[in-house]
């Protein structure tokens, strides 16, 4: 302890200014911890010469296969305190909740075995703790472990999952997003903590399509809470928003921005929707906040295979199940059963290094539909097939088999 | 010697045990909300229990000092309660109104920026950067400080025709993920590689499967086993450099900022829709990357400006067209703005659709 700064002339500009100052964290944890003046050090090395300096490792904890990123500095010899900088993913509450009293033993644990500084959250949802000697991660993942929190996932497994603060104080939820998530991730640990998965599978839940977990461009299995009845109308309170607002405001704001025309405005400063026409946007409700909500017959819907650039660029997810009740335990445990389908299929199919939306692409919707036994349904495509070029010599029992199912589904 | 300790496979933890009560009582029971200004957040359950939150922002990579200061906060204000949300703003809940009011002013007093909601620019979600990844062409919590700094008025305001998200990426993987603008790393020269340590640290088919353009083929340098690069097919993606280190793709001078607009996850109006190029070869300029600072504060001006109520950016553009987008805000239109990639056709414009 009390080893002298490095000069950081070009990280001491990041402490000026408005927002908070990382920086300045930093700063006070290098006046009881070498660790981090070192780097300081590195980091200003990093500032001059617009290059990271770390290598990865092998670096874990007893039992598990994953979930500790290893982080060996190349330039030790000029920081040597800081040549051991390991991260250690945990998983947050879902919804990622906190009391002051489990957050003030997370800082213990981390000033005393570690750097001091932590991240929430990284962006798969895992709570970083950041910079830790090789020796000190199996003691400090012991506490963190007894204190009821469970590592993350890394490498090719299942990763960490989020879900929106939902039911705990949003009306527009849709579903239970905690319970689906943790029935959802804590069915698959072992998929976590032991990585042989082609590439990384992560789940994330959104209750609603507004979806603020970014769960369709982000997540390989997406669960979006939706609804199939009416969106509920407030007359009243429509009248009062527009009192307030006025009539043109509605008119530009929310009328015409419905993507199907299925919002009016009436004389009587009421509004009638054609709920028949409605694609769940949300945007009306986003505005009139008090006026509108989403219906009581709610359930999800899951879209497959989203995903970041590498390899093929950026996927969305694609809708595998239009909708599906979860209210009960047998609703959610119809969601894992899915989600086991999927992944067993992923494991047995996809190429090394290759996520399920890139598998998808390669093998094409159908193949992947029929190897998790689902049937097709027209709220999967944006559009019929263009391509006259395809082989169709199994239509006649194709649409025998959509008419039996629709006759199924009707009994 | 005692048999390891194994560890207690618990999973995610459940929430409600850290939940603030209000929100426990009324879980799945919410009926309306509103916000009575910026930064606050104001919901009624059907019982007719009320909470307001007080959102506010962090430089996400914290300090435990940090971290209690906030812990303190929730404990005088907030029967110490508080959440996360995904870009790194604290959410503190009180079901009495009267301590909103103090709250934000002892959030303001310990430097903590109140903000976030609605139409504002929220915090800027990103990566890890040169404090920590093992492949990153330029620093996240710098930028992201440095353009916080500037956004500042943005964040603690709610007017900008929608919401704005912005991300950060120091690798073209983009773990920022798509936002409404992203600044990201885009590298312009091929890796450079050490021949010497290729044999010793890669392993070579599992680099040449990782080529999104089999640009990279097995080869013998100077009788070592090695890889070599079709420099004319490479499109300087650095995928290449994860699993085999001696490719530097990160460069000193040659790693630029790419800037990317229109990327909304929200199914509200449109369906979601991914980030586009509007602007590229931006210096890498630390400490705190003045050029790309200025085409972000000039393209939220010219959004602020020109859109419609609710617009979000995609929405903006989408109405007033591409051609317009480069006219007011002077950025060049180059030939790296048209899309070569697999379905890039779909991107072109197959109509008289023209504006004059």
């Amino acid at each position: 302890m009390g080893k002298e700064m490095h000069p950081t002339p070009m990280l001491d500009q990041l402490e000026d200014g408005p927002w908070p100052s990382f920086i300045t964290g930093i700063k006070r944890l290098a006046k009881k911890n070498d660790m981090m003046v070192d780097l300081l050090g590195q980091l200003e090395h990093s500032y001059e010469t617009r290059k990271g300096y770390w290598k990865g490792g092998t670096v874990g904890v007893i039992g598990y296969g994953g979930g500790v990123i290893p982080r060996f500095s190349e330039i030790a010899s000029a920081f040597p305190e800081s040549k051991e900088f390991h991260t250690i993913r945990i998983q947050p509450p879902a919804g990622m909740h906190y009391d002051s009293a489990v957050m003030r033993k997370l800082c213990d644990v981390w000033d005393e075995f570690g750097s001091g500084l932590i991240a929430f959250h990284g962006q798969s949802g895992d709570i970083m703790f950041q910079g830790i000697t090789s020796d000190n991660v199996q003691p400090a993942f012991d506490v963190i472990n007894e204190m009821g929190f469970d590592m993350g996932g890394a490498g090719p497994a299942v990763r960490t999952g989020m879900s929106c603060v939902g039911s705990a104080r949003c009306e527009q939820s849709c579903c239970d997003e905690q319970e689906i998530l943790r029935s959802l991730v804590n069915n698959f640990l072992d998929d976590m903590h032991r990585p042989a998965l082609p590439y990384k599978m992560k789940f994330k839940v959104s209750g609603c399509p507004n979806d603020c977990m970014n769960a369709i461009e982000r997540a390989d299995f997406a669960v979006i809470g939706t609804w199939r009845d009416d969106i509920k109308v407030d007359q009243d309170a429509i009248k009062a928003f527009i009192a307030d607002k006025g009539r043109d405001y509605v008119a530009n704001n929310v009328i015409s921005r419905c993507p199907t025309n299925a919002i009016a405005l009436n004389e009587d400063d009421t509004v009638t929707i054609e709920n028949r026409n409605c694609v769940r946007c949300m945007h009306c409700i986003n505005v009139m906040t008090k006026g509108l909500s989403v219906g009581d017959d709610t359930g999800i819907t899951i879209l497959i295979g989203g995903k970041r650039t590498l390899k093929i660029g950026d996927l969305m997810g694609t809708v595998v199940v239009p909708f599906m009740k979860v209210d009960t335990e047998e609703g959610i445990e119809k969601v894992v059963e899915l989600a086991e389908e999927v992944i067993d299929f992923f494991a047995e199919n996809a190429l090394e290094h290759e996520r399920t939306g890139e598998m998808i692409e390669r093998i094409g919707l159908v193949n992947f539909l029929e190897g998790v036994g689902v049937d097709v349904d027209p709220n999967m495509v944006a559009e019929p097939r263009q391509s006259s070029y395809f082989r169709g010599d199994g239509w006649d029992e194709a649409a025998k088999e959509w008419y039996a199912n629709k006759a199924e589904r009707a009994s | 010697m005692s048999a390891p300790r194994m560890p207690d496979e618990t999973g995610v933890p459940e929430p409600f045990q850290y939940m603030h009560p209000t929100m426990k009582e009324n879980y799945g029971k919410w009926a309306w909300h509103d916000r009575p200004r910026p930064g606050v957040l104001h919901h009624v359950a059907q019982s007719g229990d009320e909470i307001w939150t007080v959102k506010f922002g962090t430089q996400r990579q914290m300090d435990t000092a940090t971290i209690t200061k906030i812990c303190d906060i929730a404990d005088e204000f907030a029967d110490g309660f508080f959440r996360f949300t995904m870009r790194s703003n604290v959410e503190m809940m009180v079901a009495d109104q009267s301590k909103v009011d103090p709250l934000i002013a002892k959030l303001g007093e310990e430097g903590f920026p109140v903000g976030g909601t609605g139409n504002s620019v929220s915090m800027i979600s990103h990566t890890q950067g040169w404090l920590h990844c093992d492949i990153p062409g330029t620093d996240a919590s710098g930028v992201v400080k440095a353009m916080m700094d500037l956004l500042h008025e943005d964040f603690i305001k709610e007017d900008m025709p929608n919401r704005v998200h912005i991300t950060t990426s120091c690798c073209q993987i983009n773990c920022g993920g798509q936002g409404d603008i992203a600044i990201n790393i885009q590298h312009t020269k091929p890796p450079k590689i050490n021949h010497e340590l290729v044999a010793n640290a890669c392993e070579r088919p599992t680099v040449v499967a990782r080529c999104p353009v089999a640009a990279i083929r097995p080869a013998m340098v100077d009788g070592r086993p090695s890889l070599e690069v079709d420099e004319k097919k490479c499109i300087c993606c650095g995928a290449c450099f994860p699993p085999c280190p001696p490719m530097q793709i990160n460069d000193s001078e040659h790693s630029k900022l790419a800037i990317w607009i229109g990327g909304n996850h929200s199914n509200a109006r449109s369906k979601p829709s991914f980030q586009k190029l509007v602007a590229a070869g931006i210096p890498n300029n630390p400490p705190r990357w003045p050029e790309a600072g200025s085409i972000v504060k000039k393209i939220l001006a010219t959004y602020k400006e020109d859109a419609k109520g609710w617009e979000r950016i995609n929405d903006w553009v989408e109405r007033i067209g591409w051609p317009r987008f480069f006219e007011l805000t002077g950025l060049p239109f180059t030939k790296y703005h048209v899309d070569n990639w697999r379905g890039a056709r779909h991107s072109l414009n197959s109509s008289t659709h023209i504006r004059f």
